[in-house]
């Protein structure tokens, strides 16, 4: 007879931290049952709906609208066209800061790019709205549309969220012309349309000089702001309601006009007024990532060491406004060389503006210098693995600062060791599976910098014990509703279950934007420095009172555990929050905190999350068509607050790494300027079926400099490093090096 | 979408007198019809809702023992009936490979012979389209076009018809059983869609208010079941319109091709019968040269419409494979992934019909 332990039921208290915990979504139970209330799903009494008409020509003029046929539609309420637009505060064309984007809110006829809003039709259901933006039948005085990448380029001096467009150290001409060995390639990616889940929507609503707002944004106080400026209100004068965005991606950090036009339209009918944009209306005004053209020059020594990178990258913008896709900028961070240019040119096309998108030119950028290291590895005669490490920075290349911290040797091992890298012959077109089809194994590195904006936020800890822990941060999917309660839980030595956590509305304390994925480590920070304060201020009362067991323990401090404040020298003696707080005659206490980068630091470190992504293909040798069967990356971003959504994190973007590599492109008739495959049907994304086996290993990496909590964020990295490895595998595969994404079956016939 | 009037007959008879007046349509599940409506592609001014029309959701077996499918049955329910998918299971094989699951479950099998194509030009209403708009002309030839017609097609469209269950269907010598106000009629699947000519807006043989009530395959395309493969190239692995796809089926005796049938979807503006290519493989052995130049004979005729050279290869290579994988035997249960060439096929290489 076995002698089984009867294990008793026990509480669930757990005595640790909060952080580190692969807690499910707190949010979860919401979204699987429809609870969750997303912008659109808001209907306040009166609501009418607006539908955007947008312009089929990429540039020209509207010369007519029949605005007469749409309101005589039974259901119109009005159509809004640029001579009754409500007037604004400031002009949509006004750029006081380079990101304050322009907008198109119906200021012209002017037509800027194939989809632009040309007039907004309200009506008492969605369905008359369609119908009467479709009647407004508009004409239109057209002229050429300016596509492609061959229009005359200049150089901007900007690139990016303001990165200088050029940066070089070392002489890279001198390095190549003593080279060993040298490689061209010439990359291409396409343009990529922003289409999270969640297509943009508003919900607006004046009521009196006040307004509320229910719409996703990345960036609650900037969104305030811009309203603030659009319509010369007080920023107290405007509510931004944002718990739940069905994905961002970048697309939902700045108001796009769409929105304003929800809030114009809602003024001008003096009701509530719902606008949300159909799948095809994504394709054009809420931002895209750009097309590049990248190419690099690399120099090889002897010794299979590079003695220099040049990254050029040519990419476009729109006629009358700038961002630009900072491609080139992937080359400053990753390998070692003597010398390295980076250098950007664009041209300007007729297409809404380009914006952030997941990872805004390190995405584009990698699938460049990942396929290019490959090849040099090649030139080399080396192991791609072997290759990387014989070029590993210890320090930032281009900057020369060391890194404050970097595993990414521990993602090379880890990573290799479980796809089984060592096992990978050489020479390309050597490996078949038991059906005969062709396999290839590939590899790149992945890179992000770890950022921080600044915060605040604000922390109550209330006489029964519990706390309420607040700021507007923003939860596109990611789970700040969960990591960052975790963090604040912490903060103040609660469990998660007695601290209240408020998030997604603009009356809570800024939380900066969710972006450049540092959200969670500068929201976190805010919670966390917040939490001190006011334990600081809780402790100041029990450690100056007699009556309390921590009296004159201000010398040797506290610390804040299980809703208890302790000695920290002798932890038998304590006292619950509730007990100093009623002693103090005080219902709650509360305190503020603020988060920012630690500018001293940053000086003198470079900072960067790492990975490794390895990837295997199997290749059909005749039909040509291809699939990335397997893909494991390994990475290291710091302090993980929750292992369980940081894997989903990046597995979503190591799924966009496929899409990169093989599905995603924004086709653009060259004559029209329009989108061709602007649906869901044609602009592919990856199916199920398209990433069978998906591998996220979280390696362990401690960095003190980054922020006190250590946090690097994975919002982004995951999307670089998968293209290129998936398109070395293809490579590796059948022998072919393909330098045009994504990479389709018929690029590898012949 | 534009105001129309909806109505939902009891019978057959009020079904075709309500739809013979211009300006209708018939819907059954709406998979296709529906999205049509809200791109502003079609517009109806009346709406024929057959799916309470009785009697049209059966498969049954004739007294002369063709296989009869109502023209409701939903595809997922023909494609897991358990007798038609082992008497046709290149037929299965194809609906599975199909759109996605939840497509299936709603999309009729008679819709699936009128859906529209998938032309990016077609869909775009601010782009000239013969199909959409007689006589506008086609922004597609000199657009982007790779994946367009390389036969049958005409300079005024260069559209192909998407669908994967009519290939197999066009092959098997599958009949259309037509009712109308004039009675009934039977058209052969591969004479019911017309090639483009000059009028791409017309593309099948219905008249006003006639409707397709079923399908029929005769008692004799049950032949095939031991050598039967639908095969079909993606950009994704499911979820996909094929760039060009292949049925293939054999009779075989002691090794000689008694018989073959081969059909090409994504090709033409109908499914692509290719008699010429069968002809060529009868009486001969089944091996791989015959098939490779079965699948040359198939592709002929075919060129270009546009930057899209491509496909005719893509599609010679398919037809062979197809024709190998046929010759091997149908699988004796439906891939995990159906029509894919990443359908593993137990035991392929070792009896040497490997993907090579």
């Amino acid at each position: 007879m076995s002698d089984i332990p009867t294990l008793s039921a026990g509480s669930h208290q757990r005595h640790g931290s909060n952080i580190g915990q692969p807690l499910t979504r707190r949010d979860g139970l919401l979204k699987v049952t429809g609870g969750a209330r997303y912008a659109a799903d808001n209907n306040p009494d009166g609501l009418l709906h607006a539908v955007l008409a947008v312009a089929s020509i990429a540039r020209g003029r509207v010369t007519h609208l029949d605005v007469e046929a749409a309101k005589a539609h039974p259901g119109v309420v009005d159509v809004m066209v640029p001579g009754n637009r409500p007037a604004l505060a400031s002009d949509p064309d006004e750029k006081s800061n380079p990101f304050m984007f322009r907008l198109d809110l119906l200021q012209n006829d002017r037509v800027r790019y194939a989809g632009q809003p040309i007039a907004v039709v309200i009506a008492e259901t969605f369905e008359a709205a369609t119908e009467g933006a479709r009647l407004l039948a508009p004409t239109y005085e057209t002229e050429q549309a300016r596509t492609g990448l061959e229009g005359e380029p200049f150089a901007p001096e900007k690139v990016g969220a303001g990165n200088a467009a050029r940066a070089q150290s070392g002489d890279v001409e001198a390095e190549l012309a003593g080279s060993a060995r040298t490689l061209e390639a010439v990359y291409e990616t396409p343009a990529q349309y922003h289409n999270a889940m969640e297509p943009h929507a508003v919900v607006a609503h004046w009521q009196g000089d006040r307004l509320v707002i229910d719409t996703p944004s990345q960036g609650l106080a900037m969104a305030v702001m811009r309203v603030a400026g659009l319509f010369g209100l007080t920023p107290d004068k405007i509510l931004v309601r944002s718990p739940f965005l069905g994905g961002g991606f970048g697309s939902k950090g700045f108001l796009s006009s769409a929105q304003i036009l929800g809030i114009l339209a809602a003024k001008l009918v003096d009701r509530p007024v719902k606008l949300a944009l159909t799948r095809p209306q994504m394709f054009g005004p809420v931002g895209h990532r750009a097309p590049t053209r990248q190419t690099l020059r690399i120099g090889l020594g002897q010794d299979g060491k590079l003695t220099a990178i040049d990254h050029a990258t040519l990419t476009a913008s729109s006629t009358f406004d700038d961002f630009f896709e900072p491609a080139s900028d992937i080359s400053h961070t990753l390998y070692a060389a003597p010398a390295i240019r980076t250098s950007h040119e664009a041209v300007r096309v007729d297409t809404g503006t380009p914006l952030f998108m997941r990872a805004p030119g390190e995405a584009t950028g990698s699938i460049a210098l990942e396929s290019a290291i490959d090849e040099a590895a090649e030139t080399a005669g080396l192991d791609p693995l072997e290759f990387r490490l014989k070029n590993y920075a210890e320090a930032e290349p281009i900057s020369g600062l060391p890194f404050s911290s970097k595993a990414l040797r521990e993602c090379y091992e880890q990573g290799a060791a479980r796809f089984g890298w060592a096992d990978r012959p050489r020479e390309p077109r050597t490996m078949r599976d038991e059906n005969g089809l062709l396999v290839g194994w590939g590899m790149g590195t992945a890179t992000f910098p770890a950022l921080m904006f600044e915060a605040e936020a604000r922390a109550v800890i209330r006489a029964d014990g519990s706390g309420v822990m607040e700021t507007g941060a923003h939860d596109m999917g990611q789970g700040a509703w969960t990591a960052l309660a975790q963090i604040a839980a912490d903060a103040i030595g609660l469990d998660l279950t007695r601290v209240t956590f408020n998030a997604g509305s603009s009356d809570l304390p800024n939380a900066g934007i969710a972006g450049g994925s540092g959200h969670t480590a500068t929201a976190g920070m805010a919670l966390h420095k917040a939490g001190e304060a006011v334990i600081a201020k809780l402790a100041d009362l029990a450690t100056e009172d007699e009556a309390s067991p921590l009296f004159g323990a201000d010398n040797v401090g506290v610390i804040a555990r299980d809703g208890k404040l302790l000695r920290r020298d002798d932890e038998s003696r304590g006292e619950a929050f509730g007990d100093i707080l009623k002693r103090a005659g005080l219902s709650n206490i509360e305190a503020r905190g603020k988060a920012g980068g630690d500018n001293a630091a940053r000086e003198h470190y470079a900072m960067h999350a790492h990975g490794a992504v390895f990837a295997e293909v199997k290749i059909d040798p005749d039909l040509c068509q291809i699939r990335t069967t397997r893909l494991v990356g390994a990475f290291a971003a710091g302090r993980i607050i929750n292992p369980r959504l940081v894997e989903s994190q990046l597995f979503g973007g190591m799924i966009w790494g496929v899409s990169f590599a093989l599905h995603e492109e924004g086709i653009q008739d060259k004559r029209s300027g329009r989108i061709v495959n602007g649906d869901f049907g044609e602009y592919h994304v990856p199916v199920n079926a398209d990433v069978p086996s998906l591998e996220a290993i979280l390696v362990h990496e401690e960095d003190q400099l980054v922020n006190l909590l250590g946090i690097k964020g994975v919002g982004e990295i995951g999307i670089t490093g998968t293209g290129g490895a998936i398109a070395n595998a293809i490579w590796h595969a059948t022998g072919k090096r393909l330098r045009r994404f994504p990479i389709r079956p018929a690029d590898l016939l012949g | 979408m534009n105001r129309f009037d909806y109505i939902r007959p009891t019978s057959l008879d009020e079904a075709i007198a309500a739809a013979s007046q211009p300006g209708s349509a018939f819907l059954a599940a709406g998979t296709n019809l529906l999205d049509l409506m809200k791109g502003n592609i079609t517009r109806p001014d009346r709406i024929v809702d057959i799916t309470k029309l009785p009697d049209l959701d059966r498969i049954e077996t004739l007294e002369d023992g063709s296989t009869r499918i109502g023209a409701l049955v939903k595809n997922a329910d023909l494609a897991y009936h358990e007798d038609f998918a082992a008497r046709f299971p290149a037929v299965a094989e194809a609906l599975l490979s199909g759109a996605s699951a939840q497509l299936r479950n709603a999309a009729s099998v008679g819709g699936n012979l009128l859906q529209r194509t998938r032309c990016r030009y077609f869909y775009d209403t601010a782009s000239a389209c013969n199909k959409r708009e007689p006589g506008s002309g086609c922004d597609s030839l000199e657009g982007e076009n790779a994946g367009q017609a390389v036969l049958g097609w005409s300079p005024s469209c260069i559209a192909t018809h998407p669908s994967d269950f009519c290939v197999p269907l066009a092959a098997l010598g599958a009949i259309v059983e037509i009712k109308g106000p004039d009675g009934s009629r039977d058209v052969a699947l591969t004479d019911f869609h017309r090639l483009p000519g000059d009028r791409p807006d017309i593309e099948t043989v219905l008249a006003p208010g006639e409707l397709v009530v079923a399908i029929r395959l005769p008692a004799e395309a049950a032949g095939f079941a031991a050598h039967s493969r639908y095969l079909k190239l993606r950009e994704r692995t499911s979820y996909a319109f094929a760039l060009v796809s292949a049925a293939a089926m054999l009779r075989l005796e002691d090794g000689v091709i008694a018989e073959a049938r081969i059909a090409i979807g994504s090709v033409a503006a109908k499914p692509w019968r290719a008699k010429s290519a069968e002809a060529v493989l009868k009486g001969m052995k089944a091996e791989p040269a015959f098939f490779e130049k079965a699948a040359r004979e198939a592709f002929a005729e075919a060129k270009p419409s546009g930057d899209n050279a491509d496909k005719i290869e893509l599609g010679r290579r398919i037809v062979a494979r197809a024709l190998t994988l046929a010759s091997a035997g149908t699988p004796t249960e439906m891939p995990a992934l159906p029509a894919s060439p990443f359908a593993p096929l137990p035991g392929a290489s070792a009896n040497g019909v490997a993907h090579v």
